[in-house]
């Protein structure tokens, strides 16, 4: 698998930085730069440099594409300004997720941001779905990079970056082209970390020069290379699902707690006649388990209440910050209140239980700053 | 490179050095942690318990996964590092020295079957595809 792995343009950079490389979604990407421990509470309390640009850019344009989106994704685009970034899902007509998604909207033309694991089934999904609508899609994934700056500090080292432009007037899901060490970026307040921060899309030949910029900038602001291990247990507090692991073709947005990009006011689109019955009782609800500090849940471990299987982790790992174990799943409705007392099977052999409270998402919250 | 001459390891990826008299130190191993990631926390035997060679003593919990222990040698447990219980992270940052996990006295002599540093290595290499 290694040896087919597609590579990033910064790949030798990360490799010279210490980054110790794994297969991911089809791609070679960094775990971590030697503790995600490190990187995860230098994003929480000062900033992270993450790269991301194994996440797929499909670019749509057309006189149509705005009929297309509204019918391809859940969330009501239509309501989307010029400068603003939306969350959504796309579904199959039986309302699995084939995908979540970022859309964003230029003047005339839209930026769909997909996840790498599904490039592939989305661009075919896309194109499928353009039938009828009068929109071009262009993927424009392998000539763009996409850098995040995450954390506290991370607006200052983006600022100093950024002759003129005052990127406080960029609010979240807001973004807006621009220039970043001298390199043309679209600026974007997004991230997957539940920390205030940018992710900067450019050309993928200007890489090198943007990630060297921000490391530079932000040395003195304590900003340090992230991988994706760091990623995924950010994520995780914040209570962000994620692809293939918590959402996927066979969950639904309504079950998933994402209802909230779901909106059938905006008229049909595809899923959303199947969405429309789930809505009358979802089969199962999506929760977050808080749990000990020594007491770590994973992915696939059955969530129980006295004897009786109630659900699946579907989300498990130790939060740094909140320093306990965290786990999202799924479980049936009726054991879905914060309050509700679940227990957890971490091992068959040696058998081992944790008790584990229902609790609200997000597990963490960024201070108001 | 420290001098690991005194070491001998386990093919589940512990390692054990004689400290005289009788005593030897147990932990696991460079190439162990670096497949674990971030230590979080490990569940080690008390003081006075009995391990035995090749059966579970306990388990190390990262980020990524849990993972039993297997002890290389047969003895009793005369000292757990209470270093390690505090900070985990010192499993990542040297766990062939200060990283260190039981302090036995061991039964005998060390089993025949543990492999040398060098021998251990190219086991790790093929290990780790």
């Amino acid at each position: 698998m290694s040896d087919a792995a597609k590579h990033v343009p910064l790949d030798a950079v990360h490799r010279q930085s210490g980054g110790q490389m794994v297969p991911f979604a089809g791609y070679s990407m960094p775990l971590h730069y030697g503790s995600i421990r490190g990187e995860h509470l230098a994003v929480r309390e000062r900033a992270g440099l993450f790269d991301v640009s194994h996440m797929g850019e499909v670019n749509v344009t057309g006189a149509g594409a705005l009929g297309f989106l509204q019918q391809l994704v859940t969330n009501d685009v239509g309501k989307l300004t010029p400068g603003r970034a939306l969350y959504s899902v796309m579904c199959h007509p039986d309302g699995g997720i084939v995908d979540d998604l970022l859309v964003y909207r230029d003047q005339g033309s839209y930026m769909c941001v997909v996840n790498a694991a599904r490039h592939d089934v989305d661009l075919e999904w896309m194109e499928r779905c353009r039938a009828g609508h009068d929109a071009q899609l262009r993927d424009v994934s392998a000539e763009t990079v996409l850098l995040a700056v995450q954390g506290p500090r991370a607006k200052g080292i983006v600022q100093s970056l950024s002759s003129g432009a005052e990127l406080s007037a960029i609010r979240y899901y807001h973004h807006r082209p621009g220039e970043v060490a001298g390199v043309p970026v679209r600026i974007s307040r997004t991230g997957y970390t539940g920390e205030d921060g940018f992710e900067l899309y450019a050309n993928a030949g200007d890489a090198e020069r943007l990630w060297a910029a921000l490391l530079e900038a932000g040395s003195s602001e304590g900003l340090i290379p992230a991988g994706l291990g760091a990623r995924d247990t950010l994520r995780l507090e914040a209570g962000f699902r994620l692809y293939g692991q918590d959402i996927g073709e066979d969950t639904d947005p309504l079950s998933a707690g994402l209802g909230w990009v779901v909106k059938p006011a905006k008229g049909d689109f595809i899923g959303s006649e199947a969405l429309a019955a789930i809505a009358q009782g979802p089969p199962r609800h999506f929760i977050g388990m808080r749990l000990g500090p020594r007491e770590i849940p994973r992915h696939g471990h059955p969530i129980y209440q006295g004897a009786r299987q109630v659900g699946e982790v579907t989300s498990g790992s130790f939060g740094f910050t909140v320093a306990a174990g965290l786990a999202m799943g799924y479980v049936e409705p009726e054991f879905a209140a914060p309050g509700t007392e679940l227990r957890i099977q971490l091992r068959a052999d040696p058998e081992q239980w944790a008790t584990a409270p229902v609790v609200a998402l997000p597990f963490y919250q960024r201070p108001e700053s | 490179m420290a001098d690991l001459s005194a070491y001998r390891f386990t093919k589940t990826h512990e390692w054990v050095k004689s400290e005289g008299s009788g005593e030897a130190l147990v932990g696991i191993s460079d190439h162990a942690q670096s497949q674990l990631g971030d230590v979080i926390f490990l569940e080690l035997p008390k003081e006075g318990t009995r391990v035995t060679a090749g059966a579970r003593f306990g388990a190390v919990e990262s980020v990524k996964a849990a993972s039993d222990l297997y002890s290389p040698v047969t003895g009793e447990v005369i000292a757990v590092n209470g270093a390690v219980s505090a900070a985990p992270e010192l499993v990542n940052q040297d766990p062939q020295g200060r990283g260190w996990l039981l302090r036995v006295r061991v039964d005998g002599d060390l089993p025949g079957d543990l492999l040398d540093a060098a021998a251990y290595d190219s086991f790790a290499q093929a290990d780790s595809h």
